[in-house]
């Protein structure tokens, strides 16, 4: 379409000029800006994409589901507006982002065949001329074209339409080249024969963090994650990637962290290269250690974060930090576990309950307006007489968060039945106005 | 002369047992409660460390686990250094356990998917020799498990407790089984302290003893934790009145 007729077509319409070198050198950033956060192997795919190979890894985001919008999400929040898709195959997961991600895809194991074979031969990643070509012989989508005798359709637009229909439906590998650049720390070790086995990888996997280690030292830095890339005699690539929560440069360490998921490799039919990288290093320099006659300094346990994090996922790792508001569910905040120590804490002049529900219960009651506890009430269908009871604490609405928060009350009763059972019951608002709240019940929590 | 010989063979005997229990063995470290009553069923004056510990609660307990949650944070907050805290249901409230002395700074939280990754997290935090404490919520403890644990915990002298928690009511008869632990508690919630005006008092437990490797089980109503994590006797109780029976355990121990 020529400039002027777009013009035509949109007004106010700017019109730059393409600049193709520059897009590429941009789309390498950002190769690299996901290699540092998502997996060991990234590699950008011209004009538009990139494309990470993210086994082994989506469980430390929290699986495929949650990495994908979460990858999204990221972008979003700098301006670009991304889709992406998971599947076995390269060519599934290029189908899938174009033409099924909104804005995610996640596509199951084994079930690209049924869904890239519904999609328009466009997705196949073909020249604009062999895509004409078959819409003009009528084909229209992957399904159709993967159905036909293969000979005649290469006779007449060559062998790069059959090899494009194997790598999408995962019959022929596609190798990605993983990109890296002179500024990443990194050591590589080439075998005369290839190697298989795990004790031999291990060994040379040790061998290799020593190396690194060494390298790291010169510079003063320590490694926040470390890639451990096996390069397979079929040409294809094997990763495992391990992170620490503090920079380390502890050669021990590093190889328990890697040696953990050695298990996770298929040699396949030898391996012939293995290269370590610090994808991702920090400055680390020495500090004096505390030597105190009073006290013992209290245990690093930072090895055993990182051998957890690394096996479940850094975020499931975490600790609670108080948040200054008086709405129970608010005042708690998630944050890293060697996260620095703040010395704060929750007011304790009110009992709060050892175990809160996720999300505060319905309960039925009977109770006096506006200010008494229940006299009874029926909690998961079970009647409970109300023997004892304090209260109420009253917590306002949190306005300068939510406008609709504005007047809303909760008054809060910690009530005891007859076997001596304690729980937290709250009312959604004061008791009199209105507007305050529906003056239901709820449970929210369970005292010891 | 026969004395002697049968002295002697009971010191060789004493002798090899220790050596087969290890170097901790015997001269084992504990943690007291700080109430004589309690302490002296234990063997050594209190909860060993290093060792394995189970609580479950009674009633209800078994399935909310509040009260076993609040007595595991009260022995976890008077050991040194970090805890950790291996759970699959996200729903402690980090406020209530700084109110037992637990502060927010020394617990690390674990959210392990199902429960084997949970005992293997809790192994590996219990090897490790660091921590203070490591508490797991499960509802299912195989003896292999159980070993496993006792063994890292034996290995390092860190205490572990696991908190029996079940799904459903009917599931906590799994209590009953045998496994490795050193002692094993049942938490049930009573009636809290009396106070001469309207209001809910201090909460009261009846923590039974069930089974105590080494020691004869008992229970004893109690207090629940302080702000420094220790339980009491009730007052009324405290002086005069008789102690609890000792109790020989049923089909649960």
């Amino acid at each position: 379409m020529a400039a002027t007729k777009a013009q035509a077509l949109v007004t106010g319409l700017v019109v730059m000029d393409a600049d193709p070198v520059a897009d590429q050198e941009a789309l390498e950033r950002l190769a690299l800006w996901a290699l540092q956060r998502y997996a060991p192997i990234v590699a950008a795919d011209p004009p538009d994409g990139l494309v990470i190979d993210t086994s082994g890894a989506d469980h430390l985001h929290g699986g495929e589901e949650l990495m994908l919008s979460g990858m999204v999400n990221r972008f979003f929040g700098s301006g670009i507006e991304a889709r992406a898709a998971v599947a076995d195959t390269w060519g599934a997961a290029h189908a899938g982002a174009r033409f099924l991600a909104r804005p995610t895809h996640v596509i199951a194991p084994g079930g690209q065949r049924d869904l890239v074979e519904r999609l328009p031969i466009a997705a196949l990643r073909l020249d604009s001329a062999i895509v004409h070509g078959l819409r003009v012989l009528g084909f229209n989508t992957i399904g159709e074209v993967a159905g036909v005798p293969r000979a005649p359709l290469t006779l007449r637009f060559g062998p790069e339409l059959g090899r494009r229909l194997d790598q999408a439906l995962g019959k022929v590998a596609e190798p990605i080249d993983p990109v890296r650049t002179p500024e990443l720390i990194g050591v590589r070790r080439s075998f005369g024969e290839p190697i298989a086995a795990a004790e031999t990888i291990a060994r040379y996997a040790a061998n290799l963090v020593g190396a690194l280690c060494r390298v790291l030292e010169e510079k003063g830095l320590g490694a926040r994650r470390v890639d451990l890339l096996f390069h397979r005699v079929d040409n294809t690539y094997q990763a495992i990637r391990a992170g620490t929560a503090t920079p380390v440069r502890d050669a021990k360490r590093l190889t328990r962290l890697i040696t953990d998921r050695i298990e996770t490799i298929d040699p396949g039919f030898g391996i012939e290269i293995m290269s370590l990288t610090a994808t991702h290093a920090e400055p680390l320099v020495a500090t004096q250690v505390i030597s105190s006659l009073v006290e013992e300094p209290e245990a690093d346990v930072s090895g055993l974060i990182d051998i957890l994090g690394n096996r479940i996922g850094a975020r499931r790792l975490y600790r609670f930090a108080p948040v200054a508001s008086d709405v129970p569910e608010r005042s708690i905040n998630r944050i890293a576990p060697m996260a620095p120590d703040e010395g704060l804490g929750w007011p304790g002049h009110w009992p709060r309950p050892i175990r809160l529900l996720l999300r505060p219960e319905p309960i039925e009651t009977m109770a006096l307006l506006p200010d008494h506890p229940p006299v009874s009430f029926t909690w998961r269908g079970v009647r409970r007489r109300v023997r004892r009871a304090d209260g109420p604490e009253r917590v306002f609405g949190e306005w300068w968060k939510r406008d609709a928060e504005l007047v809303a009350v909760r008054d809060y009763f910690q009530v005891e039945d007859d076997a001596g059972e304690r729980y937290w019951i709250f009312r959604a608002g004061d008791g009199e106005h209105s507007e305050t709240g529906s003056h239901k019940w709820f449970l929210h929590g369970i005292f010891g | 002369m026969p004395d002697t010989v049968a002295n002697s063979i009971v010191a060789e005997l004493r002798d090899r047992i220790q050596r087969l229990e290890g170097p901790s063995g015997r001269g084992r470290q504990v943690l007291p409660f700080g109430v004589s009553q309690i302490d002296r069923r234990l063997p050594g004056g209190g909860l060993a460390l290093g060792s394995l510990h189970e609580v479950a609660g009674g009633g209800n307990g078994a399935i909310d686990g509040a009260a076993a949650a609040l007595f595991s944070a009260g022995i976890a907050g008077r050991t040194k250094g970090k805890v950790l805290w291996c759970v699959t249901r996200p729903d402690l409230f980090a406020p209530a356990l700084a109110q037992v002395g637990l502060a927010p700074s020394r617990i690390i939280y674990v959210e392990a998917g199902d429960e084997k990754v949970l005992l293997a997290c809790m192994e590996e935090g219990l090897r490790h020799g660091g921590l203070g404490a490591v508490v797991g919520e499960l509802a299912r403890l195989p003896m292999n498990a159980s070993r496993r644990l006792q063994l890292a915990a034996e290995g390092s002298g860190t205490v572990g407790i696991v908190i029996r928690r079940w799904r459903r009511q009917a599931e906590a008869s799994d209590f009953g089984q045998p496994t490795a632990s050193v002692t094993r508690w049942r938490v049930s919630v009573l009636p809290s302290t009396p106070l001469p005006v309207p209001g809910v008092g201090r909460a009261r437990w009846l923590v039974e003893l069930i089974r105590c490797r080494a020691g004869e089980s008992a229970d004893f109503e109690v207090e629940a934790p302080d702000a420094k994590g220790r339980i009491a006797l009730p007052s009324e109780l405290a002086h005069g009145s008789p102690e609890a029976q000792p109790r020989r355990s049923g089909a649960a121990g």
